[in-house]
């Protein structure tokens, strides 16, 4: 009796642990004020093993301050939380050994040639056979030929996968990169995205913030911020639902001009004009019909094809924009 | 009329930029006014109160006048007396005095039978500006105070030229060479700006670069920042060290009495501390710009207040205490007693402890303001 007991202690202890396990990144309540501005308010996330998490919001919505806390660059005025079961607040040291982050901005020396960065990166986290891993990496990287040139005169592109193969050198088991793909043309930014999926499938968790709508569509899950809060997170199919928005698709010569009388109704959410088709986006599909009539008559256009379709990421997180408000930050 | 509307947009977009930078705007008030007082009320390249010891082999009424004579004049304080010949030249040796006195037995007798006794005075002339003033004085001095000693039956002995004769010896740099003094110090300035100055540029270039996060963000802990920062300048300061000291031997002859070990273990300690401070200033500049501007506003009193150009005994008290305070005092007293009165530990330790403190104190700041978060 006593023994079923003590088992079912264990087991109930061992299940706690697993939970712990569960979840790589696990932060409840993050708060950050500069000055008396609040930066995050009260963010939580909870990133499983393996998982690929887009991390998206206007500019100035606070990513960059919420990853800066994860990996222990800021501190944080409020909350808690544990990267790989060790607390941010007291044992950033130990986290930033496992851990990979990739800055906005290119950081690595432009005064440094390709090699003398990834030595300098390898000697710091102290890699074994660093001349082996340091020439696998350039190999993969496709820069072995280029080794001896300076990072500076690397075009954005290069410095970009530069930047993610110095920062995955030491095998970290957590990935931060803060809009890595900025200003890097299709064909990089899908290369970079494949390296990314790689990486998560060796048991890397990443997480990602960026703009760029198919960017966000290549992840697992994705969490959208705005003025510091944490608005919606999911898959792109749950956002999709959670959203209660109704799109409807106008085709047809002279469509581009209803989009502005559209836009004066409250109802709309949003209008845009894209792929030669006007998106009309709202909460309530009986409204936007009737609103989509009324410009039409007003305007006198009858050859317009409407048809409701499926909203897009982008349509939902433009409207959540719009609802929560945009870059309110105002001066750093 | 274009041209001048375009100066005129360049002209307040640079006026807008240099009101946002606070550390243009407190220079702008900083260096004049530590200008003005230095120059005008630190700054005496005439010293007085030169402190002096007495090697009396006799005690007469007529030495007890010069004596007083001398300390009245205020060239000279008078700080120990009843001294023998060695311990008179350990003070000398260590920079304890500047001058020492010595009447010799037989002296009062002398005098009074008018075989003009000598009465030699040794003056550390390792500064030889700094004791000129003082020696060129000192006849006056006593032949004035002899003057109204003079009276009723010595009198006879007014109407010499001088009753005595003041011997002058400058020691450790007989010649009164000034490159004697100057050149050694040049070391002490040179490494002074340029450690000051790399170091703290080294550091605000990562911020300013946009590295600094990078860098935060790898596990490396302040201290092995800093010391990795470092100590590849101390491999410059030590190529200027051999270069001034070439130059010192071939150009301008400067003799080297003591050790060169000894000297270069001193010049490292300094460099050391100069880095120290330079890590300090990067920590606290935020662009190599405000950087360059606080390395100014350290060595411009270094280059004053530190007994370089300028005696340091001559300086008032508070000036003096602030002279203290800068590497660059200590390390003059140590390179010049190395080179010319051949120092050894024992001589220039209480330097050598200043530095040790300059170095825990700076080097403490340095490593509490080097933040680990960008906070």
């Amino acid at each position: 009796m006593s023994d079923k007991i003590a088992m079912s202690h264990e087991a109930a202890k061992s299940e706690a642990n697993e939970m712990n396990q569960q979840y790589v990144i696990d932060v409840k309540g993050l708060v950050k004020r500069f000055s008396k501005k609040v930066a995050v308010n009260g963010v939580d996330l909870q990133l499983k093993k393996g998982e690929v998490w887009g991390f998206l919001g206007p500019n100035g919505s606070g990513k960059t301050t919420v990853i800066r806390m994860i990996c222990g660059l800021l501190h944080a005025d409020e909350g808690s939380g544990t990267c790989l079961g060790l607390d941010i607040q007291k044992q950033a040291t130990t986290i930033r050994r496992q851990t990979g982050y990739m800055t906005q901005k290119f950081s690595f020396w432009n005064d440094l040639t390709i090699r003398e960065n990834l030595e300098f990166v390898a000697r710091l986290y102290q890699i074994k056979n660093k001349r082996k891993v340091i020439n696998d990496t350039l190999i993969k990287l496709g820069l072995f030929d280029r080794q001896k040139q300076l990072a500076g005169a690397l075009s954005g592109g290069w410095k970009q996968r530069l930047a993610l193969a110095a920062v995955t050198m030491h095998k970290p088991k957590i990935l931060l990169l803060d809009e890595p793909t900025a200003g890097v043309d299709p064909q990089a930014r899908r290369d970079f995205w494949d390296e990314i999926h790689r990486l998560s499938m060796d048991g890397m968790t990443v997480l990602v913030s960026t703009h760029y709508m198919d960017e966000a569509q290549r992840c697992d899950q994705i969490a959208y911020l705005a003025y510091g809060e944490l608005i919606i997170k999911g898959s792109v199919k749950e956002i999709i639902a959670q959203s209660d928005l109704y799109t409807i698709k106008g085709t047809g010569e002279g469509v581009r001009a209803l989009m502005h009388e559209l836009k004066t109704f409250e109802f709309v959410e949003q209008a845009s004009y894209f792929g030669s088709a006007l998106h009309v986006s709202g909460h309530n599909i009986d409204l936007l019909k009737q609103g989509i009539q009324q410009a039409q008559t007003k305007l006198g256009i009858k050859t317009i094809d409407w048809q409701e379709v499926p909203p897009s990421l982008e349509d939902v997180f433009i409207a959540l924009t719009q609802r929560t408000g945009g870059d309110k930050r105002g001066f750093v | 009329m274009g041209s001048l509307s375009r100066i005129f947009a360049i002209f307040m977009k640079e006026l807008i930029q240099m009101r946002r930078d606070k550390m243009t705007f407190a220079f702008m008030f900083a260096i004049p006014i530590m200008q003005l007082i230095i120059f005008g009320f630190a700054i005496n390249s005439n010293p007085k109160h030169l402190p002096t010891a007495i090697v009396a082999e006799e005690q007469s009424p007529i030495v007890r006048t010069l004596i007083n004579a001398m300390t009245h004049s205020q060239y000279f304080d008078l700080k120990y007396s009843e001294l023998d010949h060695q311990q008179a030249q350990l003070l000398l040796a260590q920079g304890k005095v500047a001058f020492v006195l010595y009447i010799p037995k037989g002296f009062t007798q002398n005098l009074i039978k008018g075989e003009r006794p000598e009465i030699l005075i040794v003056a550390d002339a390792t500064d030889p500006a700094a004791s000129s003033g003082a020696i060129s004085f000192l006849n006056t001095i006593f032949n004035r105070a002899l003057r109204e000693e003079f009276k009723g039956s010595l009198a006879y002995l007014q109407s010499r030229p001088s009753p005595y004769s003041l011997i002058v010896h400058p020691k450790y740099n007989p010649e009164g060479i000034t490159q004697y003094n100057i050149v050694p110090g040049l070391l002490g300035v040179i490494i002074t700006m340029t450690m000051v100055m790399i170091t703290s540029m080294a550091m605000t270039r990562e911020t300013e670069q946009g590295t600094m996060e990078n860098l935060l963000a790898m596990p490396a802990r302040p201290f092995e920042v800093m010391i990795g920062k470092i100590t590849p300048y101390i491999g410059v300061g030590a190529v200027q060290t051999f270069v001034i000291l070439i130059a010192a031997n071939l150009l301008f002859n400067v003799p080297f009495e003591g050790s060169v070990s000894f000297l270069g273990l001193c010049v490292a300690i300094f460099i050391f501390a100069n880095l120290c401070l330079g890590f300090t200033f990067s920590t606290i500049a935020h662009s190599q710009m405000q950087a360059m501007q606080l390395t100014f506003f350290f060595f411009l009193p270094s280059l004053l207040l530190s007994g370089f150009m300028f005696p340091f005994r001559g300086m008032p008290q508070w000036a003096q205490t602030i002279g203290e305070v800068l590497p660059l005092t200590h390390f003059l007293r140590i390179i010049r007693g190395i080179m010319l009165k051949g120092s050894q530990l024992q001589d220039v330790q209480s330097d050598l402890i200043a530095l040790g403190i300059f170095i825990l104190v700076v080097g403490t700041a340095a490593i509490f303001r080097y933040k680990q978060t960008l906070d």
